[in-house]
Parts: structure tokens; C-alpha cells; sequence
């Protein structure tokens, strides 16, 4: 029986193999480093170059080029079968990941490289040299269209990084057993050993394919619709950090924190009416909350600013620049800025104990209040706190939730403000990630609403867009029954918050 | 085998019984006869007895009015009695009360501290009271952990039955009745201080039940309602349901209530709970206190009284007018020289209960195990427990991350002869006590809790059980005998921060009064 056609249909398959392992570590390293020209050249690059050392290495296999060949395949599909799934979970743990991931892809390369030199060897006795090169060389490349073409349009959105990884795994042990019936002649050693190594790893990826939920967690899975590329429990909170088609996406205990796509029009929103409502040029900034630092890139813009003193409760958030390339980019590595110091800690303990001059503007940007642990960061008793460490003239900012879906908490908020002293002038915008938001711009005299965005480089603000936030529609306005000033006795706020958004659970 | 490899790798926190000198006050029993060095005597006006919070707000009050004749004479090495309590990181801790309600606008002398140490803001409308948002305890203020998992509050709503919540109404508008309720004086059933209540006989008639026979007298059967019930006699009185006066059991209820329908009053409290207050009363008075100082006698004499008093085995004497006794009043006729002969009071009818205060040091605190659960408040209560559950020495400072102290209540009214059963247990067998009792809720505790120190109060509170209150030998005692004025808690029949202040300030207006117009 003449096998030389089955093994043909080997080529395709090693192919597409060799290339899906390719550009899955090409894309996991643009997701989670960012800057995905850098990332995919570097790849490229080196996998090819491993390709060559593959090569020339074979040379050096004189002997049961057969046997070789199917170990190469085992080799093939343990390495390149739990790539992303390995990548992604060092990721998160390991700081010298590119020497993870360069090593990983070198090796994947070397064995690949090896694949097709050995098999043009094994089937050089049943062909002249001349229509094997072709053919193999042809199927080769139709291997390589059909893994650049099935990879985008239909293994990363139907299966993600993980799952395609272990799929291919599969596909090369499974070259590896067929090709023990395909080549059983040429063998020395009893097939079934080979069976019996194939089945086991084609059952270990298996296992791992069906499981693949739990390299993040069972919930997270259901939970986040694109795909994590970074998943860590700090002492505080766990963060996850998504890339899907509208960009990267922030969750802290699975709420979302920032959509890249529109983060843009949160922040701007945030930052920009406490500068306007400033008169003069404000040289100190206060940032509570915020460790995503993309509040920090609108300030940066004010070539006034001297100082920005930003206090985030977790390392893990105000580090995640560091370990996530993608969010320093996004947010113009303002951490790297010398005007930029931060502090890890609980912003209502740190108000209380820290001793320190005077902010023109304090920009307050924490988590929506669904725990008694950031309901606090909501109080008069805060807000009292915070009095103190404000010049007379300063501006305040507080993101306040949802004026839609969480009426009574965003008024709540609002009147707690009041409560303490501050005139508040209440303002709102539209964020698509969120839905409408709301904010509460306040100082400690009355002050006018301000009417012109102030001159820095902005992509959403304009003068008909800033004094339109300040309208409230109707169904946002000011509840008519009494809504109640949060204070840390009775954390009325968690209350009204939870009873809101729980309608939408 | 696995069990013991198991407990083997449990990591036992270390730790040591602390305070209370044990042996100290049992010398009085044994000697009567000392000597003091003719120069070792000094003359002074007023002796205090006992640096508690009767003690030290006695000596507050001469001080406030300006007698500085006086001295304040401590047993132990730390003032403050069972308000006492420990420095550490990140927050100080109780070592046993923790907490002040907030006084109606009444009690003007309570009040007037309350000003002088800055805890107040300002009055509303009305004249209430507005105390400063940190020091009134943050919401959430407590949990309970029943079958597993924590719930919102004290009372568990959770799996209650039709006739649950009917009983519970029905508690509810009995105590409403009861906080209405005015005498022909136009005074209330029930208030702090104990002496401002009705002694109206349908009033001090309740005295004489139990409260648990007054729950079933008004068809209250709901289990979670008598634990509800049994758990505040716990709380407060360190007694069991049966072993407590319904007199006490509704004061518990109605005296903290302006009127039906509003909230009970907001609770004062700090980190070291009312170390707070100790700490400031004594920083008033600190030049007229002496620690470490056994009063071992006190003669009335015609001139006044002798009081004897040993201190690093040295006896030493003060000639003085007056004496105020802020002492637990059952040590009267052990120190009281001819007290027995002529006993104004019968001393033995003021018992007292048994209690251990455990403190933890966490490195962390404990992870809710369900999502549901009710997070960590500031009092967390375990239903299944014969222990009052404890306290997180960092919420009121907002601390809501990383190391704490817990402070654990344990009342040894489940046992017989509690008192004597608890100086028997080693510091290991109620730290296991303790840790078991907790582990239940958060089995972590043993990888958290670095430290573990432990308190045994022998005498921690009065006990006001049936026919004690309302029999009479408050009022007699009450009375001074021979220039010994008495002033403790235990003249209230109830052991209450607000009620020792009274007395002692009562006293110190009696001694300071004739004392000086002797002078």
C-alpha cells in the first residue's frame, strides 16, 4: 500500500500547527505587552530563526529518522499544546515573563524546523527529489493559509487563545500516533509505545481543553466575554485585565473600571471641569482612588501642575503599569512623570494621619460604593477629612455612580457633599461602557458652572459638550422624597446602592 | 494518626494571662493587724479607694471643683478597672467595656466630660446631643453568625417562622409601652442613671421574676427571641436569662430609648472602648493617683478615718476626714475595720459574676467564605456560642484591611462556681476555649492569630439577679457610715459606665461639701 499521500495530508496539518503556535504567541504577547508591531515582529523573527536551528539540526539525526520524527510531533504537541495556557498563567506571577515566553517560542520553533527536513527524509525513497520538494514545500504553504486564515476569523472568537492552543496540541499528537501506523515498517522500536505516549498527552490536553475555564476561574470565564490576558488576587481585590475587539478592559472584583475605547470620555469628564472650575493655575493635585493612572494622563497635561499626590489603596493597581505594557501605554506612562507620587493606601486613613500641604484640586475617583468598606470613602465624615486638606479656593471632583440606574445613591453622594459645605454643582455625561455617569463638581464657596472646557488637547470635550453635562434630564433629576446624607453611622449609601443595582443583576 | 498530624501542624499562637492581681486581694483575708512607722503617716483630706471608673470620676470631680486635698489609691498596676485597656498596633484594645451610649440631655454631668474631652459638636433643636461622626460607632455596627454563615444585626431574621416575627412585633411594642411609660412623679420606668427611675411598685414589682419567667408570663416562646433576650443579660450583666431580674432584662431594653419609635441611642466608642475615657480622666488627676497601693484598712475613727495601705511591702497611713469606697462593695467588711459589727448594709447581698477578655492579634483579618456573607462589624456575635462573640479594635478608625485586634468576651455564667473554675484553667485550656469558639466561624483563626493574651476578671460585674435591685440594700447602701461614702457601680445594681460615674461624682459632691466646710 503506497502511504505517501496520507503523509502529505501530515505536511498540511504540521503546517498549520507550526504557524497557529506562531501567531498565538504573537498575539498573547501584543495582549498582554502591548505594542503588537514590536511583539509580532519579535516573534516572527525568532521563531523563523528557530525554524533554521531546527533545521540545520537535523542533520544531526542520522539514525530512526521515523521514531525521531514521532518524537519530535510528541514534542510538538506537549510544547506548543499548553502555550497560551502556560503563558497566560505565568504571566500574572513571573517578572522575567519575556524570557518565558522568548524561550517558549525559540523551542516550539527548533521542533517545528525539525519537522518537515526529517519527513522530506522519510519520504525521499518513494519520490525523485524534484516533485518532493514541491509538493512538500507547496502543501506546506497551504498549511500556513489555512492556519492564518481559520486563526482570526474562527479559533480566537469561537475558542480564544486557550482553548486553540490545546486544539492544535491535539492535532499534532494526533499526527504523531497516525503516523505510528503510516510509518509502523520503518520502526525499530514496538508502536504502541508511541500509541500509548500519543494517548496519554492527547488525554492530558484534553482533560486541560475541557477545563479550560479553570486556568482563570470557573465564574471568570462566564463572567468576562473576551479574553484575560492577566488574572491576579492581591490582598485587596482581584483584578483582571480582558482584550477583546473594543480594546482592554479593567475588572476589579468583576466590576468594570475602564474600557479602553471610551475610557477617554470617563476621565476627561472627570478631570477637566475641577480645572476649569479653579481660578488661577493649580500646582497641587490630589488623586484618591484612580491607580489605573489615566486619570494622572489628564492632569499631566496642565503645565501648571507641580504636584500630583495620588493615594490608591492596592500596590497591585498602581503597579499593574509595570506588569501590563498595554496600560502604561495607555495611560502615557504617567506614573514615569516625577510630578507623580503615589501612596498605597486606604484614602480615609491616610486623610486622617497624614499631615501635608494644602491641594488646589482633589480628584476622587473610587470604586462605586457596594461594600461598607468604600461606603466609607463616601462620607461626611471623609468628605470632612478631605476639607482639610484643601487650599480655600479648591476644586473637587467625585465620581458618584449612575444618576440613571442608582438615582438616589448619585443624590445621596451629591447631598452628603452639601451636607459638609461644599456647593455642588451636579453634572453628568454619557460613557457606553457604563452607561450615563455621574459626577459632582464642588467648592467650598459658591462658584458658577463652568462654561468652556480649559485649553489642553481633548478628544471628547468641547464648549457644547462641557455645558451640556451640567443639564439633568428629568428621569435623573433630584428624587422628591427625602434622600439621606451618608454618614459612617449609618452608611445609608451601601444601602441605597445595593437596592439599586441590584435590579439589574 | 491524621488527627494527630493534623493538630500537630496547627500553629498555636503565644500569648500570656495578664492584669489582675489574683493572690493580692486575698491577703486581706488572711491579716489584720498593721503596723505603720509613726513617719509614714500623712494627713489628707479625702482618701479615694479604688481606681475604677467610679474612682477616677470621683477624683475628677474634686478636681473639677478645685479640692486638690485628696488621694485616689489603686490595687493594681493600672487604673481603670474594668474599663482598662492596651496600646498596641495598628489601634489600642478594650480589656473590657467598649462602648458609651449616647447620654439623653439630662444627665448634664455626663454631659459636661463628654464636652470637656471634645466628643461633642454641638446640640440639636431639641438640645440632643450631636457627638462628632468618628467617635459614634460606624455602621456596620453587628453581625450574626448562625449555621455557617454571617448575617445583618444582633436579632437573627434569617429562617424565622410567622409566629417568629409576631412574638418579635409583640416584644416590640411591650418595651414601646415601657419607654412611654411615666409614673405619678412624671418619671420613667427605666433610665440611666438607675437612681432617676421610677420606684413605683408596678415598676420595681419586675424585680422579683426572672426575665426569663417574664418572657414566658407574657407568651413569648419564640427561641430566637429568648436567645435575642439571653444574649443581652449575657451582654450586659454577664448572666443568664434565668439568672437575671426582668427589671434588669426590660432596663436593658428601655432605658437607652427616648421614646417608641425612634432608634435606641447611638453608641460612643473608640478603639480601646472606654480606655478612652479612662485614659483622659486619669490624664485630670494623675498627680493625686497612686498605683500599686493595697489598702489593707480602713478605721473609722472620731476624728475622721485611718486608712492603711501596703506597697512594695511597705505599710503606709493617711489620717483623712472622708473616704470614698469606689471598691466592689462585697470588700467592705474585709477591709472596713468594725464594719461587720454594726454592718449598715449586708455586703454579701452585692455578688459579683466571673468573666475572661481575650485579646487576638491578627496579622489579617478573616475572609468571608460565602459571598453573601455579612462583612466583618465592629461586634460579631456567634449564636451557637456561650461566648458574647468579639470585637474589631479597627473599625472605628476606618482600618479595614490587613492586621487587627479582636477582642473576645467570654461570661462564666454557663458554669457553676465560674469564678473559682476560671482561676483553675491555665492560660493554654482558655486560649483553646476561646480559639475553637471562634474557629467555628473562621477556621483560618489559628494562621492569623499571632498573639493571644487573656484577662480573668473574678469580679467582673455585679450581678443583678431577682430580689436583688429593688430589696433595699442599694439605698442603705447608699448611705455614708461613719465618713465612708460609697461610690461604685455596684451601688446601681448595674455595672454601667454612666452609673459609676454617677456615684462617684455623687460622692465626691458629699465628701467635697462637708469636707471643706470643716477646713
Amino acid at each position: 500500500m503506497n502511504r505517501t499521500p496520507l503523509l502529505f495530508l501530515n505536511v498540511i496539518i504540521i503546517a498549520t500547527c507550526g504557524l497557529i503556535y506562531e501567531l498565538l504567541a504573537g498575539t498573547l504577547s501584543s495582549y498582554v505587552l502591548g505594542d503588537s508591531v514590536t511583539q509580532f515582529s519579535f516573534i516572527i523573527g525568532i521563531y523563523l530563526s528557530a525554524m533554521g536551528v531546527g533545521s540545520w539540526l537535523s542533520k544531526y539525526i542520522e539514525k530512526n529518522i521515523a521514531e525521531k520524527f514521532i518524537d519530535v510531533e510528541l514534542a510538538v504537541a506537549v510544547i506548543g499544546g499548553f502555550s497560551a495556557p502556560l503563558l497566560f498563567l505565568t504571566f500574572a506571577h513571573v517578572s522575567y515573563f519575556q524570557i518565558i515566553l522568548y524561550t517558549m517560542v525559540f523551542l516550539i520553533g527548533v521542533l517545528v524546523g525539525l519537522e518537515i527536513p526529517l519527513l522530506m527524509r522519510i519520504l525521499k525513497d518513494e519520490l525523485d527529489f524534484k516533485t518532493l520538494v514541491s509538493r512538500v514545500l507547496a502543501l506546506d504553504y497551504v498549511g500556513a493559509l489555512v492556519a492564518s486564515l481559520l486563526f482570526p476569523i474562527f479559533l480566537v472568537p469561537k475558542l480564544g487563545l486557550n482553548r486553540t492552543s490545546l486544539l492544535f496540541g491535539m492535532l499534532n499528537a494526533g499526527v504523531a500516533v497516525w503516523a505510528t501506523w503510516l510509518l509502523e515498517n520503518r520502526l525499530k522500536k514496538n508502536p504502541n509505545v508511541f500509541r500509548i505516549k500519543g494517548a496519554v498527552i492527547i488525554l492530558l490536553l484534553l482533560i486541560a481543553f475541557i477545563k479550560a475555564d479553570r486556568l482563570t476561574t470557573l465564574a471568570e470565564d462566564a463572567l468576562f466575554v473576551d479574553n484575560i490576558i492577566y488574572a491576579k488576587s492581591s490582598s485587596y481585590q482581584r483584578i483582571v485585565v480582558t482584550k477583546g475587539k473594543t480594546g482592554y478592559a479593567l475588572f476589579l472584583n468583576g466590576n468594570l473600571q475602564f474600557n479602553s475605547f471610551d475610557e477617554y470620555r470617563y476621565h476627561e469628564a472627570l478631570v477637566h471641569p475641577a480645572f476649569a472650575a479653579y481660578n488661577g493655575e493649580p500646582k497641587r493635585i490630589l488623586v484618591l482612588g484612580g491607580g489605573d493612572g489615566l486619570a494622572l494622563r489628564e492632569i499631566l497635561k496642565y503645565k501648571s501642575v507641580e504636584t500630583v499626590q495620588l493615594v490608591d489603596l492596592d500596590p497591585a493597581m498602581t503597579g499593574l503599569s509595570k506588569a501590563l505594557p498595554a496600560l502604561a501605554e495607555l495611560n502615557h506612562h504617567s506614573f514615569d512623570d516625577p510630578r507623580v507620587s503615589v501612596a498605597n493606601a486606604d484614602a480615609f486613613v491616610w486623610l486622617d494621619n497624614t499631615a501635608i500641604e494644602p491641594f488646589d484640586i482633589a480628584i476622587v475617583d473610587f470604586p462605586d460604593p457596594n461594600n461598607f468598606a468604600l461606603g466609607k470613602l463616601y462620607t461626611t465624615r471623609f468628605y470632612n477629612l478631605l476639607k482639610q486638606k484643601l487650599t480655600p479656593d479648591a476644586a473637587v471632583v467625585v465620581q458618584c455612580t449612575s444618576p440613571l440606574i442608582a438615582r438616589n445613591s448619585y443624590w445621596s453622594i451629591v447631598k452628603t457633599l452639601e451636607a459638609v459645605g461644599f456647593t455642588v454643582k451636579p453634572y453628568q455625561t454619557t460613557v457606553p461602557s457604563f452607561g450615563l455617569w455621574g459626577y459632582a463638581l464642588a467648592k467650598q464657596q459658591a462658584f458658577e458652572i463652568p462654561t468652556q472646557p480649559p485649553n489642553v488637547e481633548l478628544k471628547f470635550l468641547n464648549v457644547s459638550s462641557f455645558a451640556s453635562m451640567f443639564e439633568f434630564p428629568t428621569d435623573m433629576k433630584m428624587p422628591d422624597e427625602e434622600i439621606e446624607i451618608n454618614r459612617l453611622d449609618n452608611q445609608a449609601l451601601v444601602r441605597y446602592y445595593e437596592t439599586e443595582w441590584r435590579r439589574f443583576e | 494518626m491524621a488527627a494527630c498530624s493534623i493538630g500537630a501542624s496547627k500553629k498555636f499562637p503565644d500569648g500570656n494571662i495578664v492584669g489582675q492581681s489574683v493572690g493580692l486581694g486575698h491577703v486581706l483575708r488572711d491579716q489584720s493587724n498593721f503596723e505603720v512607722p509613726s513617719d509614714k503617716w500623712q494627713t489628707i483630706k479625702v482618701a479615694i479607694v479604688g481606681g475604677g471608673v467610679a474612682g477616677l470620676s470621683a477624683a475628677w470631680k474634686l478636681s473639677k471643683n478645685n479640692f486638690n486635698d485628696y488621694v485616689l489609691l489603686e490595687l493594681e498596676k493600672e487604673i481603670g478597672g474594668t474599663s482598662r485597656s492596651g496600646t498596641g498596633t495598628p489601634v489600642g484594645y478594650p480589656w473590657g467595656a467598649h462602648y458609651l451610649p449616647v447620654p439623653f440631655q439630662e444627665n448634664g454631668e455626663l454631659i459636661s466630660l463628654l464636652d470637656e474631652m471634645s466628643l461633642v459638636e454641638g446640640r440639636n433643636a431639641n438640645g440632643d446631643l450631636i457627638v462628632g461622626e468618628q467617635y459614634l460607632c460606624r455602621e456596620p455596627e453587628e453581625r450574626v453568625f448562625y449555621k455557617g454563615r454571617w448575617y445583618e444585626g444582633l436579632y437573627l431574621h434569617a429562617g424565622e417562622s410567622e409566629d417568629d416575627k409576631r412574638q418579635f412585633a409583640e416584644f416590640q411594642k411591650q418595651i414601646d409601652a415601657w419607654v412611654n411609660w411615666r409614673d405619678a412623679k412624671g418619671r420613667r420606668a427605666f433610665v440611666v442613671p438607675v437612681a432617676n427611675c421610677s420606684n413605683d411598685e408596678t415598676v420595681t414589682s419586675l424585680d422579683r421574676l426572672s426575665f426569663g419567667d417574664w418572657l414566658r408570663q407574657n407568651g413569648f416562646t419564640s427561641e430566637r427571641l429568648s436567645w435575642y433576650c439571653d444574649y443581652a443579660c449575657r451582654d450586659d450583666y454577664g448572666l443568664k436569662l434565668e439568672q437575671t431580674s426582668a427589671w434588669a432584662g426590660l432596663f436593658y431594653f428601655c432605658s437607652r430609648v427616648r421614646r417608641s419609635g425612634v432608634e435606641s441611642q447611638p453608641f460612643i466608642t473608640f478603639p480601646e472602648g472606654n480606655g478612652r475615657f479612662v485614659n483622659h480622666l486619669f490624664d485630670r488627676v494623675k498627680n493625686n493617683v497612686r498605683k500599686s497601693q493595697m489598702v489593707v484598712s480602713i478605721a473609722p475613727n472620731k476624728k475622721g478615718v485611718d486608712v492603711i495601705c501596703l506597697a512594695d511591702d511597705q505599710l503606709r497611713g493617711f489620717h483623712c476626714e472622708k473616704i470614698i469606697f469606689a471598691s466592689p462593695m462585697f470588700t467592705a467588711p474585709y477591709v472596713i475595720r468594725g464594719f461587720n459589727d454594726d454592718a449598715p448594709f449586708a455586703a454579701n447581698e452585692f455578688q459579683h459574676n466571673a468573666w475572661f477578655v481575650a485579646n487576638l492579634f491578627l496579622n489579617d483579618r478573616p475572609k468571608p467564605r460565602f459571598a453573601r456573607d455579612f462583612p466583618l462589624a465592629w461586634d460579631n456575635v456567634l449564636y451557637e456560642s456561650p461566648s458574647l462573640g468579639y470585637v474589631n479594635a479597627t473599625h472605628q478608625k476606618g482600618i479595614d484591611y490587613g492586621p487587627t485586634t479582636l477582642t473576645y468576651y467570654y461570661p462564666m455564667c454557663h458554669e457553676e462556681e465560674g469564678r473559682t473554675k476560671l482561676f483553675n484553667y491555665t492560660w493554654r485550656e482558655l486560649a483553646d476555649v476561646c480559639l475553637t469558639d471562634v474557629a467555628r466561624a473562621h477556621p483560618e483563626i489559628y494562621d492569623l492569630c499571632d498573639r493571644l493574651d487573656i484577662m480573668r476578671w473574678g469580679h467582673a460585674m455585679i450581678s443583678p439577679r431577682p430580689n436583688f435591685l429593688w430589696s433595699g440594700v442599694r439605698e442603705k447602701a447608699m448611705l455614708p457610715w461613719r465618713n465612708i461614702h460609697f461610690a461604685h457601680t455596684d451601688l446601681s445594681g448595674i455595672a454601667l459606665f454612666e452609673e459609676a460615674f454617677y456615684h462617684g461624682v455623687r460622692a465626691a459632691g458629699e465628701t467635697y461639701t462637708s469636707a471643706s466646710k470643716r477646713s
